[in-house]
């Protein structure tokens, strides 16, 4: 395959964006629908292009397609390169931004219409593409880093892409702060690394940390730093506030960028650097525990929320949890000698990676399908919907099937995957399988609620009736069917051996005693689901009585907000410290440069009443000052 | 005994003591001037004295000099005199303070 | 001898300055067009300049050298090198944009572009002048201008600011000229090219050198500014018209930074290797303490002015940590935060031109009313808090790379680490600045305010467009940059 079009794989979106802003914005804009149909053009010539690549990989000697690089700073000894590497990991990630990216442009097509910002929305939405495919074929940390912030900004400006709305504004700027404060330490990391070992490529760091030329202490800070961004990204614990208020943005942008695509990009960095985690014990630690606990503890909150989005965002963080602990229990595994470190590595990628293809998948089709519901409703709460699945049967039916697979249940994409992490964590750090089968429990009791209040019983909104309702077009149901069938098969599709991990036979995987495990507490959750919300055996207004000060916890998101936002930057930081700075800056530091002037003026005030105006005072001190200087010369002569 | 250097000089010496004690004492500015012209002609004759003294006519050149910046400066400071008369009416130097502070 | 490129393109803008005031034009329009003929054949003749240079000399081209006071061995001494190229072109640049962003002024014009021209001219000439008196003249004529400039065109307490801009600078160019003088008297010559060569740190004693370096480095310090020096800096931008909000931001403080690299750190590497701990120290209190200050400003003019202490910061810190990429990328982050911030400025100025609000309370939801005025505004915040393709994190990204890797200065990781968090501080404040100004609900008073015309869309897109291209393909000044740095560093590794 030519380098250039390997290069064209990420560089025809950027184009795409080009062309919108600088051609069809400007002089098209009467036909918006255009700056779409370019878009759309523009990702399906990646996905090809991708899927051509995938075949090359597939046939290429350790799955592994070298591409020149270029330099981009020379400065002395310190040569910066830029370039990018097709491997079997980066093609995965390639197929599933191509192809769920294509989805969304086209539903976009559908639940966009009309919007003021039509080109504007297809033009971020080209510059995310472009720079989350850079991001996942770079083959260098500092390349990986521009679009690292590129997708950082592209979410930025989607979050805030209905700007008049004052939450739409905070909440993009502070999943930009959130993450770039995760940024910090990715960015210390990278430098500690090239200081170390003088390159920034990825390939030759993982062979360097493999072979213990980094220090421990070295590999380790790094590794955290690394994580550090990771987590930004990937919104897990300490840094996942900003996810669930990223969903000011529209839907679809929440199904690309917040559930498939950027959000897993803390994942796809820990497994594209998953050889330098796993050898430090304590990093890769880190990252399982990290995980685990962020799993159970988003999805804790998932379950009381009332608005159908934040239930996904929630679910989104609780699933890249899993992510996490998949590679993470699989690195430790590797780090206590469980698993030989040839076959570690590859399979803590395939258990991690595999999860996010099939979570791609599911999760953006949930997004998709609570952008329909929205869209019939007017409304992200679930207390004013109910009863859609007799007016939105299509829909109904495509998020059915995402929920089962979210849940994990047999045969699903989402079954598959998830047992890999299930089977990861009981192996080899079982303190975390037993959070990781509850969370299994929480997942399919939160979403299954989902499903019961939106679709199920009457319809509770008070506008208008439910003959409003209807259907969405046609434009927004074909991607939601498309990916319905792909979070079906996903789960079949060879990903998880072809990134080097274990295949399953389809009804062999039944036998494994595990995969009963997760399918009753599954099973479980999902009958409380329905026997709170589905039958009404049990009364959910008295078990939140019941369990009041819980639920409270849940719902106030354990007061992260506040304790962030309100006591730490505003109390802390901006009225308090910087506040102090402010002062220190206009008494201190400039009432000492007054302090000078003023000072001078008043010696002035008092000096200058020497200044007679006599001209005779005058000539007596001259003369007086010449027989002094007279005398010094004779006495000191 | 014969005139000698010293006797000039000391001549020069008082004549400029009492010019400056004229600049320094009066309150006339006319006075005042006067004074000034005095100390220059204690200057002049300590100044030919030297050349004299010296074999070197330099010094009685300068002396020509000073007598014409002298006379040029006697005009304008009179006339600067009368020109603050007619303003002020007076010539009383301790009256002249504006460029106090 | 070849054609003086070098005095042609400095003395051209204050002979329009000349032609300016002689000619008996009352027509403000004539006078911009004058100005602008004269900034853009600098501005095109530095392009010239750009192209002809030669890249792989590290020693100063088209030079002019004639005597000029023999008595005490001054010469008229002027070349080019990788250092002063990129800060040559982006002063004809900025200058040239700066005619484009006083279009509006027509009070006074004539006086207004005559010394605006001037001003360009002391500070084009200071970048070439390689003779320390001619560098010092250049660096005294740049005084007079601003300060009338500031207290006659400008806003506010302009002439507190005026004077406090005049009184500051000059208490430095004071310092400064002791430690030349010093220096004179010391090695007998005013030629920077000489004096870098001799290794005056061993022939002088400690005490000797370490007082020159600090007379001279405070002189830059105030200009850059460092931190303790930086009041008059807020003072001075807030109050003084656009335009020269623009150069003071986008030149005229580079010349303390270009001051450091050309004359402390050559002429006394080791003086600056020992004293580089307690520099370094004072630039990463410049880069918190400036952004931790941003962060509380209300004032958007003063809020870009603060950040500029930080940002300069970064400089100080890239400068004394004393390796080949450190000091490459605080020279590009030099030319960055020239562009970003002129263009931070010039879009303030356009803000406050339309809404005559420059309060950030009093603003809110502007990109309904002026679209493309929050699109330019978010582009160059986004470059001033370093995003990726911008110029900004090329030149942040190799000062930061070129510390945290330097064996100058011991201890440097830690502060470099410390300095990077500027970087999130720096995206608060500029995201914090954009959501308060252009979000949120549109306010109703600034309905059927006018957004960027055709000329100012032109000159800002333009900033852009040479702002991403930076950003994009560094080389195109590191390559040139780089070989002003190794006559430096040669100082260090023999």
């Amino acid at each position: 395959m030519p380098a250039e079009l390997v290069l064209a794989i990420f560089l025809l979106p950027f184009f795409s964006f080009a062309i919108i802003s600088f051609v069809l914005r400007p002089f098209f804009n009467h036909r918006p629908l255009l700056s779409g149909y370019v878009t759309i053009a523009a990702i399906g010539i990646s996905l090809v292009l991708s899927i051509w690549a995938l075949i090359e990989v597939s046939g290429a000697p350790h799955h592994i397609l070298q591409m020149p690089d270029y330099e981009w700073v020379v400065i002395g000894d310190t040569v910066i390169r830029i370039g990018v590497t097709v491997d079997a990991l980066a093609v995965v990630m390639l197929i599933v931004v191509t192809s769920v990216s294509l989805m969304v442009q086209i539903y976009s097509l559908g639940y966009m219409k009309g919007d003021g910002g039509f080109c504007r929305y297809f033009a971020f939405m080209s510059l995310f593409t472009g720079s989350m495919l850079g991001l996942v074929l770079a083959d260098n940390l500092l390349f990986l880093f521009l679009f690292w912030e590129g997708v950082g900004l592209c979410s930025y400006l989607l979050i805030g892409f209905w700007f008049h709305k004052p939450e739409a504004a905070r909440a993009a700027m502070k999943a930009f702060l959130v993450t770039r404060l995760g940024d910090f330490g990715f960015l210390a990391a990278i430098l500690l690394l090239y200081a170390k070992t003088g390159t920034f490529d990825i390939g030759e760091l993982q062979n360097l940390a493999l072979t213990g030329a980094i220090g421990g202490t070295v590999l380790t800070w790094a590794a955290i730093g690394v994580f550090s961004g990771a987590a930004g990204k990937s919104a897990q614990f300490p840094l996942h506030t900003w996810l669930p208020d990223a969903m000011e943005g529209p839907t679809p942008v929440s199904a690309l960028i917040h559930a498939a695509t950027m959000v897993a990009a803390g994942v796809y960095l820990v497994a594209r650097m998953f050889p330098v985690f796993a050898s430090s014990t304590t990093a890769i630690t880190t990252v399982a525990i990290i995980g685990g606990f962020t799993a159970i503890f988003a999805a804790s909150m998932g379950l009381v929320m009332n608005d159908i989005k934040r239930v996904l965002a929630y679910s989104t963080i609780s699933q890249l949890g899993y992510m996490m602990l998949g590679l993470g229990t699989v690195g430790v595994g590797i780090s206590t000698g469980y698993i030989s470190l040839e076959h570690g590595l590859a399979l803590g990628v395939a258990v991690g990676i595999f999860h996010l293809f099939t979570h791609a998948f599911f999760k953006s089709l949930l997004f998709l399908g609570a952008g329909s519901v929205s869209h019939a409703t007017g409304t992200f709460d679930m207390r004013e919907m109910g009863g859609l699945r007799k007016a939105m049967p299509w829909t109904f039916f495509t998020f059915l099937i995402a929920s089962l697979s979210l849940a994990g249940i047999w045969p699903l994409a989402g079954f598959w995957s998830k047992e890999g992490i299930l089977a990861a964590s009981f192996h080899y750090v079982p303190v975390l399988f037993y959070l990781a089968i509850i969370t299994v429990f929480m997942t399919a009791f939160y979403i299954f609620r989902v499903i019961f209040l939106t679709f199920g019983g009457e319809y509770r909104g008070t506008d208008q009736g439910s003959h409003g309702l209807h259907e969405s077009p046609v434009v927004m149901l074909v991607p939601m069917v498309i990916l319905a069938i792909l979070a079906v098969v996903a789960g079949l599709l060879p990903i998880n051996e072809f990134l080097g991990g274990e295949s399953h036979s389809f009804f062999g995987a039944l036998s494994h005693p595990l995969a009963w495990v997760s399918l009753v507490w599954a099973g479980g959750g999902i009958f409380l689901a329905y026997a709170i919300y589905g039958a009404k055996w049990l009364s959910a207004a008295s078990l939140r009585q019941r369990f009041a000060p819980i639920h409270t916890l849940f719902s106030r998101k354990y007061w992260f907000d506040e304790l962030y936002e309100n006591l730490f930057l505003m109390r802390l930081l901006v009225n308090g410290i910087f506040a102090a700075l402010h002062w220190f800056d206009d008494h201190i530091i400039d009432g000492a440069v007054n302090g000078i002037a003023g000072g001078t003026v008043a010696v002035g005030t008092v000096v200058r009443r020497l200044e007679t105006g006599q001209l005779q005072a005058y000539g007596l001190a001259i003369f007086v000052g010449i027989l002094a200087i007279v005398a010094c010369v004779f006495i000191f002569s | 005994m014969g005139v000698g250097l010293e006797h000039f000089l000391i001549l020069s010496a008082v004549l400029f003591a009492i010019g400056l004690y004229g600049v320094l004492a009066k309150k006339n500015a006319v006075v005042i001037l006067m004074s000034i012209e005095i100390m220059l002609s204690a200057v002049n004759i300590a100044m030919v004295a030297f050349s004299r003294y010296s074999q070197s006519i330099t010094g009685q050149v300068f002396v020509i000099f000073i007598m014409v910046v002298a006379a040029a400066e006697a005009a304008v400071g009179l006339a600067l005199i009368i020109a603050i008369y007619r303003r002020r009416k007076t010539v009383d130097a301790e009256k002249f303070d504006l460029m106090k502070w | 001898m070849s054609f003086p490129y070098l005095s042609t393109i400095i003395f051209l803008p204050v002979i329009g300055a000349i032609v300016i005031a002689l000619l008996p034009w009352a027509n403000p329009r004539r006078i911009k067009l004058t100005a602008a003929a004269f900034t853009a054949v600098s501005f095109v003749l530095s392009l010239a300049l750009f192209v002809m240079f030669d890249r792989s000399l590290t020693s100063p081209q088209f030079v002019e050298q004639a005597s000029w006071i023999p008595a005490i061995n001054v010469q008229y001494f002027l070349g080019l090198d990788g250092l002063s190229l990129p800060l040559l072109l982006l002063t004809t640049l900025l200058g040239f944009i700066a005619v484009f962003v006083s279009w509006k002024i027509d009070i006074r014009a004539k006086e207004y572009f005559a010394w605006l021209l001037v001003l360009e001219t002391g500070i084009l000439g200071v970048f070439c002048s390689l003779d320390l008196v001619l560098f010092f003249i250049f660096w005294e004529v740049e005084i007079i201008p601003m300060y009338l400039l500031i207290s006659i065109w400008g806003t506010g307490r302009k002439e507190y600011s005026a004077m406090k801009f005049v009184l500051y600078t000059l208490t430095g160019s004071a310092m400064m000229l002791a430690g030349i003088l010093l220096l004179y008297f010391q090695a007998g010559t005013f030629n920077m090219v000489t004096l870098a060569g001799l290794g005056l740190d061993s022939i002088l004693s400690s005490l000797m050198a370490t007082a020159i370096f600090f007379l001279i480095f405070i002189g830059y310090a105030v200009k850059l500014p460092v931190f303790p020096f930086h009041t008059w800096l807020p003072d001075a931008h807030t109050d003084a018209p656009t335009a020269v909000s623009l150069i003071l931001a986008g030149v005229l403080i580079k010349m303390g930074g270009y001051g450091m690299l050309r004359v402390c750190v050559s002429i006394f590497p080791e003086t600056a290797q020992h004293y580089a701990p307690l520099l370094i120290a004072l630039a990463v209190i410049g880069i918190l303490y400036g952004a931790a200050v941003t962060l509380r400003q209300t004032d958007l003019k003063r809020l870009i002015a603060y950040s500029s202490i930080s940002h300069m910061g970064f400089v100080l810190l890239g400068i004394f940590a004393l390796s080949q990429v450190s000091m490459a990328g605080a020279t590009l982050q030099m030319v960055s935060h020239g562009l970003v911030t002129g263009l931070l400025f010039a879009m303030v100025g356009l803000v406050y031109e339309k809404t005559h609000e420059r309060s950030i309370p009093k603003l809110g939801g502007l990109a309904r009313q002026m679209p493309i005025i929050a699109v330019v505004f978010s582009v160059a915040g986004l470059a001033a808090l370093g995003l990726p393709s911008t110029s900004g994190f090329a030149a942040e990204f190799l000062i930061f790379l070129g510390s945290f890797n330097s064996t100058m200065v011991p201890g440097i990781q830690v502060y470099t680490i410390v300095g990077i968090l500027g970087v999130v501080l720096g995206a608060g404040y500029i995201l914090w600045m954009l959501k308060r100004v252009f979000y949120g609900a549109p306010k109703e008073q600034y309905d059927g305010v006018p957004d960027a015309d055709r000329r100012e869309k032109i000159y800002t897109f333009a900033l852009v467009a040479v702002i991403m291209f930076i950003g994009i393909y560094p080389r195109i000044l590191t390559d040139i940059i780089k070989l002003g740095i190794q006559p430096i560093l040669g100082g260090f590794y023999g």
